[in-house]
């Protein structure tokens, strides 16, 4: 996906005071919140997607025959665009696919990374489609300094943990664009571009004179996935299969502009359903960044790096001492190891136990982090046996261009 | 040489079948059939004689108001979208022996229509009096659907009613609900049905008293919201899917645990259950989790060997299919 972040907003930039409080910038390549941290309300009625109410996620419920995904539950993803026209579709027993992606700029990959592909797992195994997986090691030359044998390295390495994840190779494609672009794909990209103006889309990315003509070009790569004639070795002859992409929200703009183009070149327009941002260890407004590994989680720390980054580091709601904390309770609104909880926790009893008593004061601090820190370990510790268990050939097969001829079994 | 009119009549007579006749004109569509019979209260029927890519042969018997989409049957049938074309004169003269304009369920009591599958409106079943031609049209029979029955049983045919305007979804988990009409020792379909929905086809010995409610087939259209109830049940049993080897091995590791740990405990098996459960709940992620990595590992190593097979060998190395 475009930018950093292909994940719930991984390096959300803080910016200072001076930007004054109301104004707050989400888009691909920049999330900055006010005071508040982000006011998902007012991002939702900006851009002009839907919220996720739990009407919908009861009927995700009935139609998939299984308890809806945590993520779903706890509202973490909770926007969407035309999800309901998938559900409807679906419940005709018709298909659709699915289609998310990652920038490859760095080999660490935390948890925030991994929130869109545990989403998009679950997806998959619920409505038993098939998926694909864009690496745009393109994008990452493009604006990093790195060569192009670098990039393409990371989308490798990348896609291992990504296959670790828990993706059914018989429905999953993955992509690297240095690899596939061209053919059916690149014909497409060239509608699109074709239909985007300059000024169009230094409005909606924020390009300057100044940026390069790779960067302007580059936002097609990221909207022809939606459209199946991208892939005739899977879909072919089904040109208006439709699309449901998971993403973190700060990608809307991009599908927007993917929305408007799609009818205009007789496809059908994809559907999104979009996550709230990953909050860093730290606290909501600070920075999850590659250069402080105690920002956030990653897949490749140990039980011991976990616990001493929760205990020392995870931004605390609770009260100084023991005796205020028992009178007070704590904050939840910014305390970082219930936020934590809430993705991760499955048990939604446990959790609201925990809730209320962390809140009332009878949990403290310690014990909070004590059972997130179990959580976390179970989750990394199952990523880290599955990682280990992926091969450069498996990478191979997940990546090689073939029919999959079970996708929608 | 087929069954002339009267040779027809009279069988119906040998069989005790209760029915009236009314001569008239020769007719060749409904409507004109209707200014004769039309009067009298019963039924009029429409039939077509239809034909699949196959050149398989269907008689659709309906009641004249009924709506027939040759689209929606041909899908139900699992012929796919435009299996189904109404057949030419010839099979009508060649194969039903009866003459233009005169299709007719009567018609199955000849040798060569013994092929013919027969579709009947279920729509029949609610009138007391039906009008058919009997091998010509200048006549027609009026007679009830179970006497009807009856004939189609002496001819070696199980009736079997169907709602003709019924339009079910047919897709992957639900198969087309009419496959069973497919005259057999062709295949029915061309997507891999995986599981063929049992439907409630009488067997051949049932032999009906005089005015017994036939079994019908009752045809099962997937109805909107019961896809989501439905799906469980109808989850495809292959061998790759993940979930259902997990579900496998803990349907064998937990009758057996369970009763060697409520007898070693002296424990009630209902009590360890709800252990059970939840420790199935807290395991599936892991377990699920190394079942595809095995999954995908050996679908690797067979992608390898394949592609290193079409390298060295080409196509000599895979041998022929069927």
């Amino acid at each position: 996906m475009s930018a950093e972040e292909a994940s719930a907003g991984t390096e959300v930039s803080v910016v200072g005071k001076e930007e004054g409080e109301e104004q707050q910038v989400v888009n691909p390549w920049e999330v900055s919140a006010g005071k508040g941290g982000i006011d998902y309300d007012k991002l939702v009625d900006q851009f002009g997607c839907q919220r996720l109410d739990d009407a919908l996620v009861a009927r995700v419920e009935r139609l998939t025959a299984r308890p809806p995904h945590c993520f779903l539950r706890r509202g973490l993803f909770f926007a969407h665009r035309d999800l309901n026209e998938i559900l409807d579709l679906y419940e005709r027993g018709e298909r659709f696919y699915l289609y998310t992606g990652r920038g490859p700029s760095s080999e660490a990959l935390h948890l925030g990374h991994l929130i869109p592909f545990m989403f998009t797992k679950y997806l998959q195994d619920a409505f038993k489609v098939p998926l694909v997986i864009q690496l745009t090691d393109d994008e990452k030359f493009l604006w990093k300094n790195l060569t192009v044998e670098e990039s393409k390295r990371l989308a490798r390495e990348n896609a291992k943990d990504i296959i670790a994840c828990g993706f059914d190779v018989e429905r999953t494609f993955i992509f690297s664009d240095f690899n596939y672009v061209g053919g059916a794909f690149y014909e497409n990209m060239v509608k699109v571009a074709r239909c985007v103006t300059y000024n169009k889309v230094v409005g909606i990315f924020g390009f300057s004179p100044e940026d390069h003509i790779g960067k302007i070009s580059f936002p097609p790569v990221q909207a022809v996935p939606s459209f199946p004639s991208s892939f005739p070795h899977l879909f072919s002859g089904n040109d208006q299969l439709r699309c449901l992409i998971p993403c973190a929200i700060d990608q809307d703009p991009y599908f927007r502009m993917t929305r408007d183009v799609a009818p205009r070149i007789g496809y059908q327009k994809p559907s999104l359903i979009e996550s709230r941002f990953f909050p860093a260890l730290q606290g909501e407004n600070t920075k999850m960044s590659a250069s402080d590994p105690n920002s956030a989680i990653y897949v490749t720390d140990s039980v011991k790096e976990i616990k001493t980054k929760v205990n020392k580091y995870a931004f605390s709601g609770g009260q100084d001492s023991i005796e205020l904390h028992r009178k007070l309770g704590a904050n939840l609104d910014v305390d970082v190891p219930i936020k934590y909880l809430n993705f991760f926790l499955e048990d939604d009893n446990e959790l609201e136990h925990i809730k209320k008593e962390y809140k009332e004061g009878r949990m403290l601090t310690g014990e909070v982090k004590q059972r997130l820190v179990t959580v976390l370990s179970e989750l990394v510790a199952r990523h880290q046996r599955a990682r280990a268990q992926v091969t450069e050939e498996m990478v191979d097969a997940f990546m090689a261009v073939r029919p999959l001829p079970n996708m929608f079994g | 040489m087929g069954y002339t009119k009267e040779q027809l009549l009279a069988r119906l007579q040998e069989l005790n079948i209760d029915f009236s006749c009314y001569e008239h004109p020769v007719v060749l569509t409904v409507e004109e059939q209707s200014k004769y019979v039309g009067h009298l209260g019963g039924a009029l029927s429409k039939n077509l004689l239809l034909k699949d890519k196959k050149h398989r042969l269907y008689i659709v018997s309906a009641l004249a108001g009924t709506k027939v989409d040759m689209k929606i049957l041909s899908q139900r049938l699992g012929l796919g979208k435009g299996g189904l074309r109404m057949a030419p004169e010839e099979n009508l003269l060649e194969v039903l022996q009866v003459p233009l304009g005169c299709v007719t369920p009567f018609a199955l009591i000849n040798e060569s229509a013994s092929a013919v599958s027969l579709l009947l409106d279920q729509g029949f079943k609610s009138k007391q009096i039906c009008y058919f031609h009997p091998m010509t049209n200048d006549v027609t029979i009026a007679l009830s659907s179970s006497n009807l029955d009856k004939f189609l049983i002496s001819v070696g045919k199980q009736p079997a009613y169907v709602d003709l305007e019924a339009s079910p979804v047919v897709g992957k988990d639900s198969p087309p609900d009419l496959a069973d009409f497919v005259p057999s020792g062709v295949p029915n379909s061309s997507e891999s049905v995986e599981n063929v929905k049992p439907t409630n086809v009488p067997h051949q010995n049932v032999v009906p008293k005089e005015k017994q409610c036939l079994p019908e087939v009752k045809a099962k259209p997937k109805v909107q919201n019961k896809g989501a109830e439905k799906t469980q049940s109808k989850t495809p049993t292959k061998g790759t899917n993940v979930e259902k080897f997990v579900n496998d091995v803990f349907d064998i590791i937990s009758p057996l645990f369970l009763s060697e740990v409520s007898k070693k405990l002296n424990v009630k098996q209902e009590e360890l259950s709800s252990i059970l459960d939840g420790f199935r709940e807290r395991v599936a992620p892991d377990l699920e989790s190394v079942t595809m990595s095995l999954k995908n590992a050996s679908y690797t190593a067979g992608f390898e060997a394949g592609f290193e097979t079409m390298l060295n060998l080409g196509l000599n190395g895979r041998p022929p299919r069927k």
